[in-house]
């Protein structure tokens, strides 16, 4: 048995170096999807690692972290907690993103009260300054990695730009607990006057007193607290924040995961062609006494080999891309999420086993049914030339894959899970493997009723294919998966690009925006409000004020804005996805939700809501939703002079500029500039340059996913094509008796293209169909529940059509050229073959 | 709390070396104490302490040390700023009880701005507190009240004898410039009464301690690095103090001080009247420190030997004021035989006091 069982291996190794080219491109799709999605895993992993160590070192060994507004709340709410008998030490943090003179991104910069904070927040400890230096107001100490960012040592003089201001301090030490932060600490009477937050702090982090229950203590504290304000551990806002990034990272492992999947696919392709192949070979290891079991076995293992190979291979590209791509593009992948968090690519041995484990794993399943075939065949039977064909026969009844085609329809009607849309990717797997169960039956139908053709080629190509069915459906499954993801791609982005281009037109009517940059530490005042509309050549201006709120500390802060808003006036000035719902009179004022609100927070139209502004609750009643691409945490929009009464706040972040007749937007971008103090600050944009940012952060948002996509595709395709080629190549002894019979080179080479054609336009057809079932599935159910927002569906007929030519001039293209291969000189020696 | 060096505002025992910032009064003579406001806080001044030193017995003859002080310092930073949380006036805190039992101190300390009322010290008269540790003085007794983790004290000094001003009518030079100097005086003979929790074990106590109220601009001299300093209950009710100002050389660069006797005749003591002559050292197995925690101490024309209720009684402030010193009970020996209880001083000897 033993000796057999060496020779079986020897006989499978012989086939497999046959094999080889089919082999490789199985191996690098594995390797592919492995790399992709190990290196999405392992930036994504060292980028969430950095943001925990940063809640770390901020919150420090807190038990309770006090949270509200962005621009922070009232400071007697700390005074109140530090009173509390049952609060160990209160430490008191004010927290600002800062712009840096000559950077584009901000620094986070913590004023701190070094005295509490020694208690709790080891990690923010400035050291290395002169007396009194942390104490000072002028002075500021630097992470590690903000030092190196900045190219400041101590002594040199760091250049805030709060809101319009500028603030030179001095770098008077370090913050060595910060670890890899990007940040700053100064002392919290200074970080108030610099960021004009005299009276408020962004949040005061606890440690309750020996022996109290931190649950019942945050239960009491909530109580105590202000509207808007509220107590939670410190790991929510770690949740929080890593919520914001989640649905990218899991759309881009679930890319990864298709690229897997087609490689599983080729795995599948390679093995059953190789099978079909090989079926004497193995017929006659039966024969020699090899079992069934035995037989299936090293089926599955040439396949599980082919996966181990994938997998190593993937694991070295995975770890060199995400070392790249972190140097390159940032730990974001591009899609401005982890902004100023610099990760240390750190690989544990669990990761990398679970996807070298993933990676065997799709190729094993993509051999299992070729394995089982090889060993179901009756050897005397499978002895025999021609009898290929009996072994994809099994694949023809269609009930299992409309079976599994209903229950994807099903899932994509099933809500989030955890806040990911799973059914809707467990819908989109389903409906992909339904219909490549689906596609025997169906290619065997579609064949059935095509017309006889009229010349002899076309009519022997048309009798081939419908006599060998089993033999089309392997080549089908590859091009329909690849078509079919590609198309879905094409349509959702298309569909997305559209929208925002649309909804920018709608939201940037006016001519000229202007900014506060990091609006959280400046505003401006009704002065300079009244300075911009009076500049010459604005012919209207409009206010708008732009605030955070937390609603709940497990979230990201919902944004606010309040600008000039009046019932009747809305619906003309907001994108609303729906008509606003009737008002009745005496409701309290109306407030406009993006769809995040209602899919997170429940504010459906008609409701009557309440938001925590000033410290107080204040009731609104949703009277509508828009659609909005920018802020997917969640967002709402009032109008001003409700926000005015209710807050007595009249300063304002934005301001929108309708320029008057004839005038120059340029020149008033410079008279906005000049006519206020530190005017040159404000970030001034025409709506143009808008729009063109916005859609060009989109396409770079998107080019990554393209990226992986195209990959996939490209892997399939080639794995398409050399699939076809050893089909024809099978076929020598078919063309010798072809030859034989009369039929000429030129008519062969088109019987083969007629072939490629039909094959290539079914598989098209149903990657067609498919893919557009499946941008349905994106739209609707994945991107709605991973971003909450919706989208017109739009389709790319020309890109379609272009991606649906080439394909099927690809498929007709291989067929020739294997065939043209095959039919060498000992074509007709071939037909001796048969023994 | 951690042990961990407030380097970044190392502070309080002694503040100015010389050169003192602007915006600092200094000490000069010719200025008369008045109180009970000058029991308040001064906070132009740099630095002031409230400093309460004792011998208590518990019930069954148990003697232990005690130590309760408040420090207040004024950075002379963010004074114009409108912020709540300006860091105008910081309030420090020290509490310790020397244990022979235990053979070192049990000692605890805090750290505040003062702000919001969570922390400060007012001017009125004696009253410095951060959260719920405070000591204040009510009629003639003040109270102090520290609860730790480890330990609390509740303690009422009453006031028995008048007030001690050091130097000239409290005007105590600590160095050749005249402006060298601290407003001082000084409460000896404080009958305490009240309980001590060492582990969740209360005992009554009572005893005799010492009250020094200091405050300054500008105490050490340039090439000072450090102080010893006794003050002294005398059993037969009188009083002793005495210091010196030492240089790197371990000499003397100033020294002062004041005996009062039983019947109230008081003298005060030039720098020729007072000799500190360093007997035995003990090492610090934590710091490596070394301190003669024994004395020969000359007082006009008395001698005296200083001696430890036990070796160990360094006290690691550096989470606080940021410093390490040794502040420990000690008897007073003379002619052979203990005369007296009090406490001793020695700052200076791990590094230079530098503040």
């Amino acid at each position: 048995m033993t000796a057999t069982a060496s020779d079986a291996v020897a006989v499978l190794r012989g086939a497999l170096a046959q094999n080889r080219a089919r082999a490789l491109v199985a191996v690098l799709a594995i390797a592919l999807g492995v790399a992709l999605g190990l290196a999405v895993q392992l930036i994504n992993q060292s980028a969430v690692n950095e943001l925990a160590q940063g809640v770390r070192t901020i919150a420090g060994d807190a038990d309770l972290s006090v949270r509200g507004p962005r621009g922070g709340f009232d400071e007697q709410v700390f005074a109140a907690l530090a009173r509390d008998p049952e609060v160990a030490v209160a430490s008191p943090v004010v927290e600002a993103d800062v712009r840096v003179a000559g950077r584009a991104d901000p620094l986070r910069v913590l004023g701190i009260d070094l005295f509490r904070a020694a208690a709790i927040q080891p990690g923010l400890f400035p050291e290395g300054g002169e007396r009194y230096d942390a104490l000072r107001p002028d002075t500021i100490f630097l992470s590690n990695a903000a030092r190196a960012w900045l190219g400041l040592d101590r002594g040199g003089t760091l250049v805030l730009q709060p809101g319009l201001r500028e603030v030179p301090l001095r770098v008077a030490g370090t913050v060595p607990g910060a670890g890899g932060q990007r940040l700053a600490v100064m002392d919290i009477a200074g970080a108030q006057v610099a960021f004009d937050r005299l009276g408020r702090v962004s949040r005061v982090d606890l440690r309750v007193a020996p022996g109290a229950d931190v649950g019942r203590v945050r239960q009491r504290i909530a109580a105590t607290l202000p509207p808007g304000v509220d107590v939670d551990r410190p790991q929510a806002s770690l949740r929080a924040t890593e919520s914001v990034s989640r649905s990218y990272r899991v759309n881009l492992f679930v890319l990864a995961l298709v690229a897997l999947f087609t490689g599983g696919l080729l795995v599948f392709t390679t093995q059953a062609l190789s099978v079909v192949r090989r079926r004497p070979q193995l017929a006659l290891l039966r024969v020699l006494g090899v079992t069934r079991g035995r037989l299936a076995a090293l089926v599955a293992l040439e396949g599980a080999l082919i996966g181990a190979a994938g997998g190593v291979l993937g694991l070295a590209a995975g770890y060199a891309i995400a070392r790249v791509a972190v140097g390159v593009v940032g730990a974001d992948l591009g899609s401005g999420f982890f902004r100023g968090v610099e990760p240390a690519i750190a690989v544990d041995p669990a990761t990398l086993a679970v996807f070298l484990a993933l990676a065997v794993a799709a190729a094993v399943a993509g051999s299992v049914a070729p394995a089982r075939e090889a060993a179901r065949a009756a050897p005397a039977a499978a002895l025999r030339a021609g009898d290929e064909e009996s072994a994809l026969a099994r694949l023809r009844a269609p009930w299992r894959g409309l079976a599994v085609i209903a229950a994807g329809a099903l899932l994509a009607w099933l809500p989030p899970v955890g806040g990911l849309p799973l059914a809707g990717y467990g819908a989109i797997a389903a409906l992909l493997v339904g219909t490549l169960l689906l596609m025997p039956w169906l290619s065997v139908a579609l064949l059935a009723r095509l017309p006889p053709p009229r010349s002899a080629p076309a009519a022997l190509a048309l009798a081939q294919l419908r006599g060998a069915p089993g033999q089309v459906t392997v080549s089908l499954a590859a091009i329909v998966a690849s078509v079919s993801l590609m198309v879905s791609m094409a349509i959702m982005v298309t569909s997305f690009r559209t929208s925002l281009d649309a909804w920018l037109g709608r939201v940037l009517p006016a001519d000229v925006y202007l900014r506060v940059p990091l609006a959280d530490t400046g505003a401006l005042s009704e002065a300079e409000q009244g300075r911009l509309a009076a500049l010459p050549g604005v012919a209207r201006a409009e206010f708008l004020r732009e605030e955070q709120l937390l609603l709940d500390p497990a979230r990201p802060r919902v944004v606010v804005i309040a600008r000039p808003l009046p019932d009747g006036e809305a619906e003309a000035k907001l994108p609303l996805v729906a008509p606003a719902a009737a008002r009745a009179t005496r409701a309290p004022p109306s407030l406009w939700v993006n769809e995040a609100m209602v899919d997170l927070y429940g504010f459906v139209p008609g409701r009557t809501v309440t938001l925590p502004l000033a410290g107080r609750e204040a009731a609104f009643v949703v009277a509508g939703v828009w659609r909005d691409y920018g802020r997917p945490q969640g967002a709402v929009q009032l109008d001003r002079g409700v926000y005015v009464a209710l807050t007595g706040d009249r300063s304002v972040t934005n301001a929108a500029l309708w320029l008057a007749p004839g005038a120059d937007a340029d020149a008033v971008r410079a008279a906005a500039r000049a006519a206020l103090p530190g005017g040159e600050r404000l970030d001034v944009a025409r709506s143009g340059e808008i729009r063109r940012l916005s859609l060009a952060a989109f396409d770079r948002t998107f080019a990554i996913t393209y990226a992986l996509e195209f990959a996939s595709m490209a892997i399939g395709l080639v794995g398409l094509s050399s699939a076809f080629g050893a089909l024809v190549l099978a076929r020598r002894r078919e063309f010798g008796v072809l030859r034989h019979l009369g039929m000429t080179r030129a008519q062969v080479a088109r019987m083969l293209a007629t072939e490629g054609v039909t094959t290539a336009a079914i598989g098209v057809g149903a990657g067609l169909a498919l893919g557009a079932a499946i941008s349905v599935i994106l739209i609707h159910v994945v991107n709605r529940q991973s971003f909450h927002w919706g989208m017109d569906v739009a389709v790319p007929w020309l890109q379609l059509a272009a991606f649906a030519a080439v394909v099927v001039a690809l498929a007709t293209l291989t067929a020739v050229a294997s065939g043209r291969q095959a039919m060498g000189a000992d074509v007709v020696r071939a037909v001796k073959e048969d023994w | 709390m951690r042990r961990r060096a407030f380097l970044a505002v190392p502070l309080a025992l002694a503040a100015a070396r010389a050169g003192a910032d602007g915006g600092y009064p200094q000490v000069l003579p010719g200025a008369t104490l008045a109180f009970p406001r000058d029991h308040g806080s001064h906070p132009a001044y740099r630095t002031e302490w409230w400093y309460v030193t004792g011998r208590v017995h518990a019930a069954g003859g148990r003697e232990l040390g005690v130590q309760v002080t408040f420090f207040r310092n004024r950075p002379n930073v963010a004074e114009d700023s409108p912020s709540a949380f300006a860091p105008r006036q910081l309030v420090f805190a020290h509490a310790a009880i020397a244990d022979p039992v235990l053979g070192r101190l049990r000692h605890d300390q805090r750290a505040s701005r003062a702000m919001f009322g969570l922390a400060g010290a007012r001017e009125e008269t004696t009253h410095a507190w951060i959260g719920d540790w405070s000591f204040a003085l009510e009629g003639a007794t003040y109270r102090a009240r520290v609860p730790t983790r480890g330990f609390a004290l509740d303690l009422a000094f009453e006031a028995v004898q008048p007030l001690l001003l050091q130097g000239v009518a409290g005007y105590s030079r600590k160095g050749p410039l005249p402006r060298q100097a601290s407003w001082y005086y000084s409460r000896p003979q404080l009958a305490v009464r009240g309980s001590v929790d060492v582990d969740g074990r209360r005992s009554t106590v009572e005893g005799r301690a010492w009250l020094d109220h200091e405050w300054s601009s500008e105490v050490m001299a340039a090439d000072a690095v450090g102080w010893d300093w006794i003050g002294v209950n005398l059993d037969d009710g009188g009083a002793l103090m005495a210091f010196r100002m030492r240089d790197r050389a371990g000499g003397a660069l100033w020294a002062g001080g004041a005996q009062r006797a039983a019947d109230g005749t008081t003298r005060i003591f030039d720098p020729a009247d007072v000799l500190f002559v360093p007997g035995r050292r003990w090492t610090s197995p934590r710091t490596g420190y070394a301190y003669p925690v024994e004395f020969g101490v000359r007082a006009g024309d008395a001698e005296y030997e200083v001696r430890p209720l036990m070796d160990d009684q360094e006290l690691d402030s550096s989470a606080s004021t940021g410093t390490v010193y040794w502040e420990g009970a000690v008897r007073l020996r003379g002619g052979g035989r203990t005369i007296g209880h009090g406490y001793l001083e020695l700052t200076g000897y791990g590094s230079t006091l530098r503040i």
